[in-house]
């Protein structure tokens, strides 16, 4: 489903629609399946965060009680997907994002690269600057960041990101790197012992969770977006944007919470 | 080397710091390492990459120059090196070897069989490795700022519960308390701190500077 690679946008905005068109359970009725989905990837991230105070550490630690049985396998999915999770397996495939990543990733694929490279890029860029860069600087980041992409794409598992996800977070500590003239320190690297071979249902699970969350980021007020805006792409730190607004660090971290509540409630509204 | 019974685990906050490049270096290596041994808070922080992207995905676009995809198009087929990929060794999880360069940690005696290994001290904040034998207390100390400190080996006790491999210890600057390795096998800790802790009794506070603790 690779389509037109020349337009970045209209195909953008073709696969949108070609998503929202072909995937009925995103705007349907709730479906008998999907109230085993208990499990929502993102429950985690927008549950609200455990408290700060050490006090809260007793609290889970006596509730815990002995340590269970061990159940998961070693090597973590972010989101736990059975057969029945997968509501309309036969009317998706995964998004062009993903199948051009696993052309690179497998085949070495220039044409593939550059399809990426059109799409993220801007975006990239846009993010960038938005830190503060100027143009030039941020095409210098662009480029280290797509770079990286081309060269760590065997460490690209569409079950466990998405291509945004994946260059995100490359992103993120490219720009720290870049910066900041230090090595960002990530966690190690899991191990996949053979070439993975991407399941189909887990990969299209995974871009429904997202497009879920896709949806919910929308429908946020402008004064969320913004601070959702300013956590996950600011340059600021949390006592720095404290600083540039003038309101006290509790305010913006219970506006950033307030946000991410909204985006749970509006995902559990877009799949009741 | 992952862990399943880790009771302690990152706070939303500084996790979403952590994913978005916010978090100061010390505290990073620390939530890198408690990454590397918790399965769970290693998908929370994959889930807040995705909202990440989704974010960046929505964001504003800025067009880029031509040059620039020439260029990177240049340097595809160029040969290059493999940055280290450091492992896990002994107690020590991979972003602790990254730090240390894949050296063993060079101990500093501080008393009573307590050692410590500075990894990191700056204007950033510090980060250390810190050796406890069975039984034996780390000097009191209030603190000012956020302090993590993760279990590698062993395990210790304070007024806040019971901290084995795995877990996290989240301190802001109120807290006052009294870590005690367990008996038996030595506590190793990686503990990273923004500000020159304060020590409560007299003798300790005066060693401050010495072992820049």
């Amino acid at each position: 489903m690779i389509t037109n690679r020349t337009d970045r946008r209209g195909d953008t905005e073709k696969s949108k629609k070609v998503k929202t068109e072909s995937d009925p359970s995103l705007d349907g009725p709730r479906k008998p399946d999907m109230l085993t989905q208990d499990h929502h990837m993102f429950a985690s991230v927008l549950e609200p965060a455990p408290s700060f105070e050490a006090g809260a550490c007793v609290v889970s630690l006596e509730k815990t009680g002995p340590s269970r049985p061990q159940r998961r396998s070693t090597r973590p999915r972010i989101c736990a997907k059975g057969p029945t999770d997968v509501t309309s397996p036969s009317t998706d495939s995964p998004s062009d994002q993903t199948q051009w990543m696993l052309k690179v990733r497998d085949q070495r694929d220039k044409a593939a690269f550059s399809a990426l490279f059109d799409h993220f890029a801007p975006r990239l860029k846009g993010m960038v600057m938005r830190s503060g860069a100027s143009s030039a600087q941020a095409e210098d980041v662009v480029q280290e960041v797509m770079l990286k992409v081309w060269r760590k794409a065997h460490l690209f598992d569409p079950e466990r990101a998405q291509v945004s996800a994946w260059i995100y977070q490359i992103a993120r500590n490219q720009q720290t790197d870049h910066f900041r003239k230090n090595a960002r320190p990530v966690p190690e690297a899991l191990k996949t012992p053979e070439p993975p071979e991407p399941d189909a249902s887990h990969v299209i699970g995974l871009e429904q969770e997202v497009q879920h969350l896709k949806r919910a980021m929308a429908a946020l007020s402008p004064d969320q977006r913004q601070m959702v805006e300013q956590a996950y792409m600011g340059e600021l730190s949390h006592s720095e944007i404290s600083e540039a607004t003038g309101l006290p660090l509790g305010t913006i971290k219970s506006r950033i919470r307030l946000a991410l509540e909204k985006l749970r409630h509006e995902m559990k509204g877009a799949r009741s | 080397m992952s862990t399943n019974s880790i009771t302690h685990h990152v706070s939303d906050d500084v996790l979403l710091a952590y994913v978005s490049g916010h978090l100061p270096q010390p505290y990073a290596v620390v939530i890198a390492s408690h990454l590397s041994l918790c399965d769970d808070c290693r998908a929370r922080s994959e889930a807040h990459a995705h909202a990440g992207g989704v974010v960046m995905e929505t964001g504003a676009v800025s067009d880029v120059s031509a040059a620039l995809k020439s260029r990177l198009f240049d340097e595809l087929d160029a040969v290059f090196e493999q940055e280290p990929e450091y492992e896990a060794n002994g107690p020590y999880p991979a972003p602790v070897m990254a730090a240390l360069g894949g050296a063993q940690p060079r101990w500093k005696h501080m008393g009573l069989g307590t050692k410590q290994a500075i990894l990191q001290h700056d204007k950033a904040g510090s980060v250390r490795l810190l050796y406890i034998p069975g039984g034996m207390a780390v000097p009191d100390h209030g603190h000012n700022g956020l302090e993590l400190t993760l279990v590698l080996q062993g395990a210790f006790r304070d007024e806040t519960g019971r901290y084995g491999v795995g877990d996290l210890e989240t301190a802001d600057g109120s807290l006052e308390h009294t870590p005690i390795a367990e008996p038996g096998e030595a506590c190793i800790c990686l503990a990273a701190t923004d500000a020159q802790l304060r020590f409560l009794s007299l003798v300790p506070r005066l060693l401050q500077p010495i072992f820049q603790i």
